[in-house]
């Protein structure tokens, strides 16, 4: 694939370099001309000093014919402009842009961006993995269809210790896909599975129906 | 009309006293408050300090009653991506963008926004004075 690298910071770098790799066309564009220099001596020519946000730069590197472009420069407005300006002026199929701000969200899937990814709520995330016993912990969205995949613990307290699953009153469309016991490690959700401290439930559902499989599970 | 305006510059406080004389409601957003020093002692509108890119401070602003929405900061992206949220997220049915790139300029006002770029305008005028033909009174649009 031709991939459009926009913004050559450290996710930019590191970005190419990992693209590069699998074997991918790469093309970095960077402002910064000494930033450029040091790209170019360590991973060859690949990084053009320019502005990605403009028309007369994504062209002069063929965008044309680009199937992604990721915008990951540190500012949230530049990245929205290349993206659009890639996909409106150039019909690149996939944009892809970084968003510091995690309420961008959903202006930048409005505004036409396939997929923002915001840095911010990743780390958050990752962070919230390594704080023990939350009780209920984030591991991917399905944006597709509208759900994630989230891992619950069953503490002292929680509601449903000592239930069958079959008898657990979960959210519409939402699914227990596996339980891993303290006891006997990963187990199928066989609906005559009885829960008990300690146990992990890895779930399935829609995304406005976290809150609610959370009450139901923990209790809070 | 209620008119909301991000950037407190020369052309955005020049602007708010203007529709502000006319009777107009404005409120007037900036990320650096020393900048209201630019507005007139009788300025009757609302200025506050914030991003404009921030929904939250969009919100404050008044943008739900906003009949008009104008972006004039100093960076084309951020008056973009401001007025695409005034216009598109908060339904704003008009947001006047400054946009210095034409290009960028062109693009944007084909996606709705009613854009005008000082460049352009900017060297038309000044291509007028310098061939000696009178300077045009309103502003050419875009290119």
């Amino acid at each position: 694939m031709y991939i459009i690298v926009v913004g050559g910071g450290q996710v930019g770098y590191h970005l190419s370099k990992q693209l590069i790799a699998e074997g991918h066309e790469v093309l970095l564009i960077e402002k910064d001309a000494r930033t450029c220099d040091r790209i170019n001596e360590d991973l060859g020519s690949v990084c053009l000093r320019g502005d990605g946000c403009e028309a007369a730069t994504l062209d002069e590197v063929g965008a044309g014919r680009a199937d992604v472009l990721i915008a990951v420069t540190g500012e949230d407005e530049d990245n929205l402009v290349s993206c659009q300006v890639a996909k409106v002026r150039f019909g690149v199929r996939r944009t892809i842009a970084r968003i510091n701000n995690p309420k961008n969200d959903r202006i930048f899937r409005l505004l036409g961006i396939d997929a923002p990814v915001s840095s911010t709520q990743v780390i958050l995330e990752h962070i919230e993995h390594e704080v023990p016993q939350h009780p209920l912990m984030h591991l991917m969205d399905l944006s597709r269809f509208g759900m994630e995949i989230v891992d619950v613990l069953i503490g002292e307290d929680s509601p449903v210790r000592g239930k069958r699953l079959s008898d657990l009153e979960l959210p519409p469309n939402a699914f227990v896909s596996l339980v891993i016991t303290s006891r006997d490690g990963p187990q199928a959700p066989n609906p005559s599975l009885t829960l008990g401290p300690g146990d992990e439930l890895i779930a399935v559902t829609p995304i406005d129906q976290e809150a609610r499989l959370r009450r139901v599970l923990t209790g809070v | 009309m209620n008119v909301v305006i991000m950037g407190c510059g020369r052309v955005g406080a020049a602007l708010a006293k203007l529709l502000d004389d006319e009777g107009h409601h404005v409120t007037i957003l900036d990320i650096d408050s020393y900048s209201f020093r630019r507005l007139p002692a009788d300025f009757r509108g609302t200025a506050l300090v914030g991003n404009g890119t921030d929904q939250e401070v969009l919100v404050r602003a008044g943008i739900a009653e906003a009949d008009v929405f104008v972006a004039t900061t100093q960076g084309d992206n951020r008056n973009v991506m401001a007025a695409q949220i005034a216009k598109h997220i908060f339904g704003v049915r008009r947001a006047v963008t400054r946009i210095y790139d034409p290009i960028r300029e062109e693009m944007y006002r084909e996606l709705g926004l009613e854009t005008f770029s000082p460049t352009m305008v900017g060297a038309h005028y000044m291509h007028a004075l310098v061939v000696g033909r009178p300077a045009p009174a309103v502003p050419p649009a875009g290119r």
